[in-house]
């Protein structure tokens, strides 16, 4: 599903590159979830990042769903992203313009997949029934996020990537927002790669990998 | 497309949910369009009127033979040269008013249909596609505009009275025709005009006068032929009106696209986060930005419309008042109803998207080149403002080196504008630098914590507010500019009017006859201390229009002609018959100085004369020169006098005046007191800057909303930085003082700034825009209470610009400060 | 020679005052103006003319013209031809007083045809006001500096005259004189111009001889030749189905001079008269029956199609005559067009004449 061989990646400062990724390899099957964990910069959104083809790595290879993405153009990027990619952030990113159902249905529409009776059944498991004519600001914290987790999910993607979902979450809507993230991903082929600092929330997960000077250390077998 | 509808349909449901920022920037566009396009509506309609005009009696143009005295002479001149084969066709022009609508004058043209040359366009229209039997026969017929006949109130067919109770022939309508003229046979006119056997002129076909014919000698020293193009004399006197209007137009024009520059920089800075997620969505950089353009586009029709149909109104309430002081100071006859083109139309929404797209290139190259992930560099701004003000500060460097290079260079109108436009954008660029300098200065001063912050933060607003100052800047700046030009115009004129209408009655007989007639009659009058006959011949000096006048050597010129520049004993050269005086304008385009010498074309051959003296005279778009009349006479031998000034008590004049009207039926344009004379010239002075000042008006208020929309833009933006003062304890009533005098000080440091700018510009128009523009220079006057008024309009603008962002802030609950903590990190 | 009157008279409307459509205009155009012409005097049979009175201008009539032709010679032998035309029409009946509201307008013509091609000038004069006229004592008729005129005081017989005009590039003088009388044309002077009754009183000069100097382009030509001085004037316009006429003036070697005319009927039964005039003035009136007329060769003129060589035959003179136009480009682009200009013929006699043809 993901493979990701020999990444590198580095950051221009004014005394000079600052190296962030050096030398990632990764891979993750279809279907199962990853926790990417480490300190605050230790580089785990930029990796987020160049698997979503938001930024470009310096030297490596990133391979989705058979797609290596270093060899796609920037509309073709785009393309994949609309189809095959699902994007979480902490600060959840609705469009503060348009109402709860249409944030859902947005990125669907983009991809040209909008299945309006997948939506439904989204918005129920999310319990979003009720807030479907709210605009984003009118929602608490949890309420977003489960309102992004539904349109990054509405696409049906093959890979979400979720930065910090839970980081600017209560305890307890943290909590509800990952365990409708599991339940949803638990019935699909969607592969999940998270990037969290909460062990609690990594332990979740199937796997949890720890970013470390620039490269992986497999949690589970450290 | 999908991807482009959904993308666009996101990026609209911006402006449903913030209405007030999308009408600003509609109203940005709607006003930059409306008074560009209702000054160009003007601007052609008074073109046409003038092409309408000139084209009457046209070919491509013709040449045209006139009495020397301007006046008019007898039919058997026309006969004469017929005879000696000469293709001449005949013209009999006057006015005349119809039996109750005596306000309304009317121009009366004559013509002969058959002996028009060939290919002569008859108001537009080929000679053959007309009925020329009906017009020929009796009763004949009268060709009239539509726009006059619907302004006379009258239908086709009807045949109304004139005052003197003779019948027009039928109306008859002619499309193409010029407003306000009627054209009937030549034998029509003479009866209408009550001039039997007179004719004003003859035209000559082109390439018979191309031929350059000498006039036979027995007619050579009563008539002249004036060459082909001396009929478009109208659209080039009038271009400097019009050039002027045309500046006004783009002032505004500039002034618009600076609301729409800053009411889209404001919804792009708000949608920042909304254009992220699209790209993370997976919508491409080259669709979010086709997507940002269409609607772009989109607006810009939308306010095109509104701006070209609102420009249409704006341009039909100022008409009358353009069409007056045209009238006024030109002669110049401008139809009074809207006939705008398609292409006038089309070409206002062009220049709505233009605009547009000029003002929203900046923010839509910044949404294309919008990083993916947010980097968050509070702290570069600082360094960026620095970069950006030096590079402000460079650019208004180079066009102040333009500016003086068109000063001291420059020759012409248009280069006169080229220093206007430098000296204005230059100074627009360096207002944020000065802002920020004076601020930097200031800083080191304030000790209080808050004063600090004030200060402080009132320099990091800057780059956000910059382009409202500098509207504010323009429009203040013009206002200023243009109220000193006119006030100081005004006053002049007055003064000089005062002084130079002197005599207590002008009067001009309808012939030569009725001269001496009048002459011997006043002769008899007891009252009247003085006679003063002038003599009057029109001739091209090279190339330009001039009128020769002739004068006794009185007292009364000397006490009252006022002179610019005079040699010693200039009345006495003058009344020697070697000396000659001309007018300021002619002075400057002839480029004559005073002990040079100017040589006239006469009958008699060349007359070289010496000018001994310059005055003014303002608002005679023609040339204008003073020679002795004894002189003039050698010249023009049996010439006689055009006009007299009569100097009488002022207490005899109304008796007199009825005395000569009951005596030789003198209508009230030959017969003219001195009051009604100032009193008329006063208010076509005032109707020609009727429009200038409207127009300025209407900038300033632009100006007003452009900072509105700033302030708009920083409010929302201001929150952030508005919380942790909060946070620390400063209430949020104190807040808004704040924010309000951070914006006061701003606008008014921009005004002591427009004060002298406002200045330099007023400078500019009367010294150089002036003179390149009328050929006169007027003296620079400073009105306090003027200026003072401009700064307060200027501060009552920003107040109330102020006070909505203002507002919205004073609501702002708690929590949505608490929020903006939320969003900090 | 010369133009059916009524003809003129459309040609004159047009010409002057409306569209210059070389078509025949339709009969309803005339139908309304023929209502007016009642007003004007009609021309009828057994009118007394009265010489040099006759030569001036006759207002009460509605149409009136001034024709000149001549055919010359330069010294080096070549052919020119000369027009000078000068036509009156009224807009209404009224008397000739001075002023712009005089009813009168005036068109003049005027050509030269030669080894160099044609040209033409065309001008216009109102009435009333002294730029075009006619006066009978002294003969003179001018527009503008065009003249026809005589020195002498009063010529009853038209027999010393001067002509002159100018145009774009051409001028042209002549000294015309003739030791004959005038001969009157048809019966006594009304020739009629269709079976339904229009008619003119017509008569000419024929046997002018002509002589001085063509001036072309900045040279001068000194010519001499012979010329034809036609008078005409009606009231009544054309027969609603002539469609146009074709003229024939003819200076016959032998001294003897022939007019002839056919006006085109729609149905080809054209109208048909002519004289004969002897070498001493004796007119002998040719009718339909005497004569045949036509076209052998048509040429392409101006975008039409006209005839530029005829056929004439009067059996009864032993007259068998093919005429030939000298310059086949003698056309007329004046406000109404029409073909005039000097012809050549050869067969039973030889030499050199005028024709026009209108309505093509």
């Amino acid at each position: 599903m993901l493979k990701i061989q020999g990444l590198y990646k580095s950051y221009p400062t004014p005394q000079g590159p600052l190296p962030v990724l050096q030398g990632i390899d990764l891979e993750l099957a279809g279907g199962s979830s990853l926790a990417l964990m480490g300190e605050s910069g230790s580089g785990k959104s930029t990796l987020l990042h160049l698997v979503a083809g938001l930024d470009q790595a310096d030297a490596g290879s990133i391979e989705v769903a058979g797609k290596r993405l270093d060899q796609l153009t920037e509309s073709q990027l785009a393309a994949w992203r609309r189809g095959s990619i699902g994007l979480i952030f902490q600060q959840f990113n609705l469009i503060s313009s348009l109402r709860v159902e249409d944030n859902l249905a947005f990125q669907a529409r983009l991809a040209g997949r909008h299945d309006p009776q997948w939506q439904a059944e989204l918005t129920q498991r999310l319990g979003l029934t009720q807030l479907l004519d709210r605009y984003p600001e009118q929602l608490s914290g949890g309420q977003q996020q489960r309102v992004a987790l539904g349109r990054a999910l509405a696409a049906r993607p093959a890979l979400l990537l979720a930065d910090e979902p839970t980081g600017s979450l209560d305890e307890s809507s943290s909590d509800e927002v990952l365990e409708l993230l599991l339940q949803l991903l638990a019935t699909s082929a969607t592969s999940l790669l998270m990037v969290t600092h909460s062990p609690r929330v990594a332990a979740r997960l199937q796997r949890r990998v720890q970013l470390r000077s620039g490269r992986l250390v497999d949690q589970d077998n450290s | 497309m999908a991807v482009l509808y959904w993308t666009l349909s996101a990026l609209c449901s911006h402006w449903r949910r913030h209405p007030v920022q999308f009408f600003s920037l509609l109203t940005g566009l709607w006003l930059a369009t409306s008074l560009w396009t209702g000054v160009q509506a003007l601007n052609s309609q008074a073109r046409d009127s003038y092409a309408r005009a000139s084209q009457l009696i046209a070919g491509d143009a013709h040449s045209r033979i006139g009495a020397r005295s301007g006046g008019r002479f007898s039919q058997q001149v026309f006969v004469d040269l017929r005879l000696a084969g000469w293709p001449v066709s005949p013209l009999l022009q006057g006015s005349l008013r119809l039996r109750g609508q005596a306000e309304q004058r009317l121009q009366v043209l004559g013509i002969e249909p058959l002996t028009l040359p060939r290919g002569t366009r008859l108001a537009g229209q080929a000679l053959a596609d007309l009925d020329l039997v009906a017009f020929l026969d009796q009763p004949g017929r009268t060709w009239i505009a539509a726009d006059t006949l619907k302004a006379l109130d009258l239908a086709e067919g009807e045949q109304p009275l004139t005052v003197g109770g003779q019948a027009l022939p039928p109306l008859y309508l002619h499309p193409q025709l010029a407003p306000g003229v009627l054209l009937v046979d030549i034998g029509v006119a003479q009866r209408l005009l009550d001039a039997p056997l007179q004719l004003s002129g003859l035209l000559l076909s082109r390439d018979f006068a191309a031929g350059m014919p000498r006039l036979p000698s027995a007619l050579d020293g009563q008539l002249r032929i004036s060459r082909a193009g001396d009929e478009a004399d109208l659209a080039r006197l009038t271009e400097s009106f019009h050039l002027n209007l045309t500046a006004l137009g783009l002032l505004a024009f500039v002034v618009g696209l600076f609301i729409v520059n800053a009411a889209i920089g404001l919804a792009l800075e708000q949608r920042r986060p909304l254009l992220r997620t699209l790209r993370a969505c997976g919508v491409s950089a080259r669709c979010l930005l086709a997507a940002l353009a269409l609607e772009l586009c989109g607006l810009a029709l939308l306010g095109g419309v509104l701006g070209v149909i609102s420009g249409y109104g704006l341009a039909s309430l100022l008409l009358p008042d353009v069409a007056a002081s045209l009238r006024g100071l030109y002669g110049a006859e401008v139809a009074g109803q809207l006939n705008l083109s398609p292409q006038w139309w089309l070409s206002g929404l062009a220049i709505s998207l233009l605009g547009a797209l000029l003002a929203g290139a900046g923010s839509l190259l910044r949404a294309a080149h919008l990083p993916l992930l947010a980097l968050a560099q509070p702290e570069a701004w600082h360094q960026a403002q620095a970069l950006w003000l030096r590079r402000q500060a460079w650019l208004a460097g180079a066009l102040l080196v333009l500016a003086l290079l068109a000063l001291v260079f420059g020759a012409s109108l248009a280069m006169g504008f080229v220093l206007l436009a430098c000296l204005l954008l230059a100074a627009a660029l360096l207002l944020p630098v000065c802002v920020s300098g004076l601020l930097a200065w200031w800083l080191p001063y304030c000790r209080a914590p808050l004063a600090q912050w004030f200060v402080a933060d009132s320099r990091q607003q800057l780059p956000r507010l910059a382009l409202a100052l500098m509207a504010l800047l323009l429009a203040l700046a013009a206002n200023i500019g243009v109220g000193s030009m006119t006030e100081g115009f005004r006053q002049t004129f007055i003064g000089w009017l005062d002084q130079r209408l002197a005599a207590e009655l002008y009067l001009r007989p309808e012939s030569p006859q009725q001269g001496r007639a009048i002459e011997a009659w006043l002769a008899e009058r007891a009252e009247v201390s003085a006679l003063l006959p002038s003599w009057r011949v029109e001739l091209p000096v090279q190339g330009w229009p001039v009128e020769l006048t002739g004068i006794l050597d009185h007292p009364t010129y000397r006490q009252h002609w006022p002179l610019l520049e005079a040699a010693p004993g200039a009345w006495e050269r003058l009344a020697g018959g070697a000396g000659l005086m001309l007018s300021e304008q002619l002075a400057r385009r002839l480029q004559l100085g005073l002990g040079e010498e100017l040589s006239l074309v006469t009958p008699q051959g060349d007359w070289r004369l010496t000018v001994v003296a310059i005055y003014a005279d303002y608002g005679n778009p023609k040339g204008h020169l003073l020679v002795n009349a004894a002189a003039l006479q050698r010249y023009w031998p049996g010439l006689r006098p055009g006009s007299y000034s009569l100097r009488l008590p002022p207490a005899a004049v109304p008796a007199l005046k009825q005395a000569l009207q009951a005596r030789f039926a003198l209508d009230e344009r030959k017969l003219v007191d001195q009051s009604e004379l100032k009193a008329w010239s006063g208010r076509v002075f005032d109707r020609t800057f009727v429009a200038t000042s409207a127009l300025n008006s209407l900038t300033l208020g632009v100006a007003g909303v452009a900072l509105f929309i700033s302030l708009l833009t920083l409010s929302q933006s201001r929150l952030g930085q508005l919380a942790p003062l909060w946070a620390l304890g400063v209430g949020r009533r104190q807040l808004v003082l704040l924010s309000l005098g951070q914006t006061l000080l701003l606008a008014l440091i921009t005004l002591l700034l427009a004060i002298p700018l406002g200045l330099l510009l007023a400078w500019c128009l009367v010294a150089v825009i002036n003179v390149q523009a009328f050929g006169w220079r007027l003296p620079l006057h400073v009105f306090p209470w003027q200026l003072l008024q401009s700064a307060a309009l200027a501060l009552l603008a920003t107040l109330l610009a102020a006070a909505w962002p203002l507002w919205t802030l004073y609501r702002v609950s708690p929590a949505e400060l608490l929020r903006t903590f939320a969003n900090e990190n | 020679m010369k133009t059916n009157p009524l003809r003129l008279f459309a040609l004159l409307l047009m010409a002057g005052l409306g569209a210059c459509d070389a078509q025949p205009p339709s009969p309803q155009g005339f139908a309304g103006l023929g209502s007016r012409s009642a007003e004007f005097a009609s021309v009828t049979r057994d009118r007394s003319f009265s010489f040099p009175l006759d030569h001036g201008a006759h207002p009460d009539y509605r149409i009136e013209w001034w024709y000149l032709t001549a055919n010359l010679e330069d010294q080096q032998g070549r052919s020119w031809g000369v027009q000078w035309t000068l036509f009156r029409n009224a807009l209404r009946p009224a008397a000739d007083q001075p002023g712009w509201n005089n009813p009168n307008l005036w068109m003049g013509h005027a050509a030269i045809t030669g080894p160099y091609g044609h040209r033409h000038a065309e001008t216009f004069a109102r009435g009333g006001i002294g730029q075009a006229g006619v006066s009978p004592m002294p003969f003179k008729a001018w527009i503008d500096d065009w003249h026809l005129s005589g020195q002498l005081p009063g010529q009853a017989n038209l027999t010393e005259l001067q002509v002159s005009a100018s145009g774009s590039g051409f001028r042209y003088r002549l000294q015309l004189s003739s030791d004959k009388p005038l001969v009157l044309q048809g019966d006594k002077g009304f020739s009629q111009k269709s079976g339904q009754g229009q008619a003119s009183y017509y008569y000419s000069q024929p046997f002018l001889q002509a002589q001085g100097t063509l001036e072309l382009d900045g040279n001068s030509y000194v010519v001499k030749g012979q010329a034809w001085l036609d008078r005409e004037w009606s009231s009544q316009p054309l027969a609603a189905d002539q469609q146009g006429w074709d003229w024939f003036s003819l200076h016959l070697s032998s001294g003897e001079k022939l007019m002839l005319f056919q006006l085109r009927h729609a149905d080809g039964r054209h109208y048909r008269a002519g004289t004969w005039i002897s070498a001493t003035g004796d007119s002998e009136v040719l009718s339909e029956q005497d004569m045949r007329i036509r076209p052998l060769q048509l040429s392409r003129v101006a975008g039409r199609k006209l005839p530029t060589r005829w056929a004439l035959s009067i059996p009864s003179k032993q007259l068998e005559l093919t005429v030939e136009a000298l310059q086949e480009q003698a056309w007329m682009p004046t406000r109404f067009p029409y073909w005039e200009g000097p012809i050549r013929f050869r067969g039973s006699h030889q030499g050199l004449g005028y024709l026009e043809m209108t309505g093509y």
